[in-house]
Order: C-alpha cells, then structure tokens, then sequence
C-alpha cells in the first residue's frame, strides 16, 4: 500500500499500524527503512513535489514483484515541506521468512532512489531551492534533446 | 491539441502544441531557450506511461510530461 501525506510522517502511528497489519496476515518478518531529514548547514526543512500517476504505477510494479516472492510492500511518503529531525518516508517489506525481506528492502529503496517521480528541494530561510546535485536522471532521459 | 506539462522544479505552466507525433515535441520544445537545459535531463511520459523512443504518435488529447531528475527519501 502507498500513502501520501502533506508534511512530516507520524513515524510511530505508521509504523504501529503496519506491525499490527502484518501480524495479523501471519508475516514472520517486518522490516523498515525510515528516512529522517538531517540539520545540515542552514537546511530547515526538505520540501517534496510528488507525480502521483507515475508514482503508483511504479509502486504497483515493485508490489507485483514482491507477490511473485510472497511478499509485501508498503510505502508512506510526504508532500510539501518537512522540517529537520522529523521523516519524510517509509518503506517495509514483509515476507513470511527473512531472507526475502532482507534482500527487497534493499532494491526497493534504491530503485526508490533512482526511479520515483519525486522532486527534493532544500528549504534555506523559507525558500525552496532544487537539490539538483542530489537528484538522478530517470532511465531514458534526455530523449526530447534527440535530433 | 497536445497538452505538454512540466514537472517539480521546471516550473513551467503546461502548453498546447499541434504536433502528430513525440518527434514533433521535442522539435517544437528545442525552440525554447529555457528548456534547453532541461531536455538533456528529462524522461518522457506519453498518456502517465514513461516512454524510450520518439516513435510515438499523438492524437487529439493527449498528454506529454516531462520529468526531471529525482530525489525521493
């Protein structure tokens, strides 16, 4: 399941729900991945834009291929802007053993990383600045710039 | 009509363009200066469908996205 909230996450609310969840299907592993913006140099806050059309299709990719392992994914991002030292996104793996588990939640953050239609800005004294150093090409860029 | 629309931090209002095809796009958006810098680094997505080609042909209402590079988390 993806959820999209308007700024910072409740870590702990998201994070009870999904645990009683997936106890109650019989999962034998849980495992989360929780990014918290960090106080770095005159950084406020992250602010996200998010394309949900695209964002769900990719979820629903990841969630096909984690079926196909007997797994399951959940995913909790935010919109707008999200102060240091609280979390911006969250993502899980439940699977009945660990070793699937394990394995997911490391191609699911990083595919995450290179592929998900979300656009990071820094927040430096109320203004939103694009982290474009930060940010990766989507596979296939660049195909407009083609003669 | 096409409906051309520009993502996060592109911060363009989006265009109607009389195009055939996704070749006709990328001719029509290398005209404009502001966007030049973009296109090296965007994906394409035709109808919320990312795409690897500019054989792509368009008809009447449909939608052009242009995504620039990303950063979740």
């Amino acid at each position: 399941m993806l959820e999209l909230y308007l700024g910072q996450l409740d870590v702990d609310k998201i994070f009870l729900r999904w645990r009683k969840w997936g106890e109650r299907k019989n999962y034998g592993a849980f495992i989360t991945f929780i990014g918290t913006v960090r106080a770095e140099e005159d950084i406020e806050a992250l602010s996200f834009d998010v394309y949900e059309p695209i964002l769900t299709q990719w979820f629903e990719e990841w969630q096909q291929k984690a079926k196909a392992k007997g797994a399951y994914l959940m995913m909790a991002h935010s919109i707008g802007n999200v102060p240091v030292h609280t979390s911006s996104y969250m993502a899980a793996v439940f699977s009945p053993k660990r070793r699937v588990a394990l394995e997911l939640i490391e191609e699911f953050v990083e595919d995450f990383k290179a592929n998900a239609p979300i656009w990071k800005y820094d927040v430096i004294a109320g203004k939103r600045r694009y982290a474009r150093e930060r940010s990766h090409k989507i596979v296939g860029s660049g195909l407009l710039a083609s003669k | 009509m096409v409906q051309v629309e520009f993502l996060g931090p592109i911060g363009k209002k989006p265009i109607l363009l009389e195009v055939k095809n996704l070749k006709d796009v990328a001719k029509e958006l290398q005209k404009d200066k502001e966007l030049q810098k973009w296109l090296n680094e965007c994906a394409v997505a035709v109808n919320d469908r990312l795409v690897q080609s500019l054989d792509v042909e368009l008809k009447e209402g449909d939608k052009v996205t242009l995504l620039p590079p990303v950063c979740g988390g």
